[in-house]
């Protein structure tokens, strides 16, 4: 490969390979709070590489290939090289992580409990806890929370929030202009630019937490909190793994301990500052 | 990392990993992963002392290979079910047969599709209560399904629709329209019954098999795989008094004796097995080109030697048809505007 890029995220190492230079910059400059693999290995390689020769000139297109692809995986354009990087980088934990549970939710940790935060696209998951990350807790990541079978803790992933269309401007009146990765115009998924977490979150990314609370946020929708039962919240988690059914009989314990462990609430939020002061709230009445 | 040669170096002889410096590690675990050798090496390294970060990927593969394992002999459980009251042995074939049958080349492989052999004057009865079991078809297209029942060796591909999982029903071991033609009903007579409904074939047919779908059935992709289970199963049975000439004899019955003696030289090359002097010896030319083959990866995982890839799947179309079968079907192919994917 001509440009090699790595680096460790919380437990586990990344090597990124790519056929130009531009996508390795932009990923040295938005990891760079960031350690190196120890020992020099890393846990997935990813490359990115023209999809045909001669996409490497013509209008190049970066197809995303590495330890796990998927088979017809649409190939994204030279410009959005780093948004290709970081969607090589969750296929490989997505398919390939065997060692904890999956969860797609965001996570943020304070006093050694930690809250996750699971829902759909748009339901304001990743900006809640890039917003919380800058107001007293600990950011642990956005896109995967990873639980350790044996304990039920959490462990951190906290990769650069992917923050998109509105996200962007809300996120920049709270954090310094230099933290932001480049604007990434019409891509698949929107608008999108990369916040690269505080210092605090990466010094922090080896500490597990225990889970405390569960949310299902729905951004758009008038100031609402309702309880969620736990048949409930055991479906629309497995719904949330990527990887429940590899995991077979731990992925089940794993998860109907963290169900019955943790208490759930779907919270409803018009604005941020709701978002902020619901979770204030139901975080203290966890006391 | 210019070839696979590092990770066929090190599953011959784990012990060789203490040599290993970083970045061959990293080269290794990526050529294994892209050859779904990754749960075997992780087996083969067991209990040696490996980098840190090493052991979490050898780690994952474990649990996946586990995962495969478990996942495979549940579905021969429920073929065994569907197919029970056609009293049919269910005769398992490749991954899911070595994991049943508790054999060495079984062990961390990553196991995909259920293969069974049922005798062919069964077939339809074997459809029937598979169909009949939740299993459904997955080739839509006529032609194609037509081509498996006249020309291959086995039923379209079955999906069954709660478990999603893939059934290959053979009724032989090579396409009907290769140059070669086992003995499907001496396979079938001589298999090994395991006693619980399932059985597997003789050792000497598994070797068989084994070597006849790496060279005579394909374009020798996912083939150190292969290979690697060909060794496995020459060292575990290489041992028992007169194998040697029971394969050679065998190999003669099912006319598949160059590909078993190539199979072997193979095997002795990349893999250091010990193999018969004489039964490897039948028919020499060309090993160099497999070997190419067989290694061509690099330490990013990518695919190299692209033109000896190349010939190789134009070959796996010649060895599996006669010549006015392949224009037939190539020209049908191309009318319909199918473009082989690489």
């Amino acid at each position: 490969m001509k440009r090699a890029f790595s680096v460790k995220v919380g437990p586990m190492a990344f090597r990124v390979g790519s056929a130009w230079a531009d996508p390795v910059a932009a990923l040295e400059r938005l990891y760079a709070g960031y350690p190196k693999p120890e020992d020099g290995i890393p846990d997935f390689t990813v490359r990115l590489e023209p999809e045909k020769p001669w996409r490497r000139w013509l209008r190049p297109s970066v197809a995303i290939r590495g330890d796990y692809m998927l088979p017809g995986a649409v190939p994204v354009s030279l410009a959005h090289g780093l948004l290709a990087a970081e969607m090589a980088m969750n296929l490989q934990v997505a398919m390939g992580e065997r060692r904890f549970l999956l969860l797609h939710a965001s996570s943020v940790e304070r006093d050694g409990k930690v809250l996750l935060m699971t829902g759909e696209s748009g339901s304001g998951k990743s900006t809640l806890s890039a917003l919380l990350g800058e107001k007293g807790w600990r950011f642990m990541g956005d896109e995967f929370a990873l639980i350790e079978p044996e304990t039920g803790l959490a462990f951190p992933f906290p990769r650069p929030v992917s923050l998109k269309n509105e996200a962007v401007a809300e996120m920049q009146r709270h954090v310094a202009a230099e933290r932001f990765g480049p604007e990434l115009l019409g891509t698949p998924k929107g608008d999108l630019r990369h916040l690269a977490p505080p210092q605090s979150a990466i010094a922090g990314m080896d500490v597990p937490g225990r889970p405390a609370l569960l949310l299902f946020p729905k951004f758009g929708l008038p100031r609402d909190v309702r309880p969620v039962q736990e048949s409930e919240v055991f479906v629309r988690l497995t719904q949330a793994s990527t990887n429940y059914t590899a995991l077979g009989e731990r992925g089940f314990e794993a998860l109907t301990a963290l169900v019955k462990a943790v208490p759930a609430r779907a919270i409803d939020y018009p604005d941020t500052a709701t978002a902020l002061d619901l979770v204030e709230s139901l975080w203290s009445d966890l006391a | 990392m210019r070839d696979a040669r590092i990770l066929a170096w090190v599953l011959a002889d784990p012990a060789r990993s203490a040599q290993l410096k970083p970045h061959q590690w990293t080269a290794m675990l990526t050529i294994a992963q892209a050859e779904r050798l990754l749960g075997s090496l992780a087996h083969r390294l067991a209990g040696l002392p490996v980098p840190e970060a090493a052991a979490r990927v050898l780690e994952r593969a474990r649990l996946s290979a586990e995962a495969d394992r478990r996942q495979a002999l549940w579905e021969a459980e429920m073929a065994r079910r569907a197919l029970a009251p056609l009293g049919l042995p269910v005769i398992l074939l490749k991954g899911t047969a070595y994991a049943a049958a508790g054999m060495e080349a079984g062990q961390g492989r990553m196991i995909g599709d259920l293969d069974i052999l049922v005798p062919r004057d069964r077939l339809d009865d074997a459809e029937a209560a598979l169909l009949a079991a939740g299993w459904e078809w997955v080739k839509p297209d006529p032609y194609d399904d037509a081509y498996y029942r006249q020309h291959m060796h086995e039923l379209p591909p079955l999906i069954h629709k709660g478990r999603d999982r893939m059934i290959d029903v053979h009724h032989t071991i090579l396409p009907l329209t290769a140059r070669q033609r086992p003995d499907a009903a001496a396979l079938i007579a001589d298999a090994v019954d395991l006693g619980n409904g399932l059985a597997v074939l003789s050792p000497e047919d598994m070797v068989i098999h084994a070597a006849a779908h790496l060279l005579a059935d394909g374009d020798l992709s996912g083939g150190l795989r292969n290979l690697w289970d060909i060794d496995r199963m020459l060292r575990e049975f290489g041992e028992a008094e007169g194998f040697w000439t029971r394969l050679l004899e065998r190999s003669r019955k099912h006319g598949l004796t160059l590909h078993v003696s190539r199979a072997l030289r193979l095997c002795h090359h990349v893999f250091e097995t010990p193999v018969d002097r004489y039964l490897a010896w039948q028919g020499r030319r060309g090993d160099l080109f497999y070997v190419g083959r067989l290694l061509a990866r690099n330490g990013w995982g990518q695919e190299t030697a692209k033109l000896l890839r190349q010939a190789f799947y134009i070959r796996s179309h010649w060895i599996r048809m006669p010549p006015a079968l392949l224009a037939q079907h190539l020209f049908t192919k191309w009318r319909k505007g199918y473009q082989p994917i690489r």
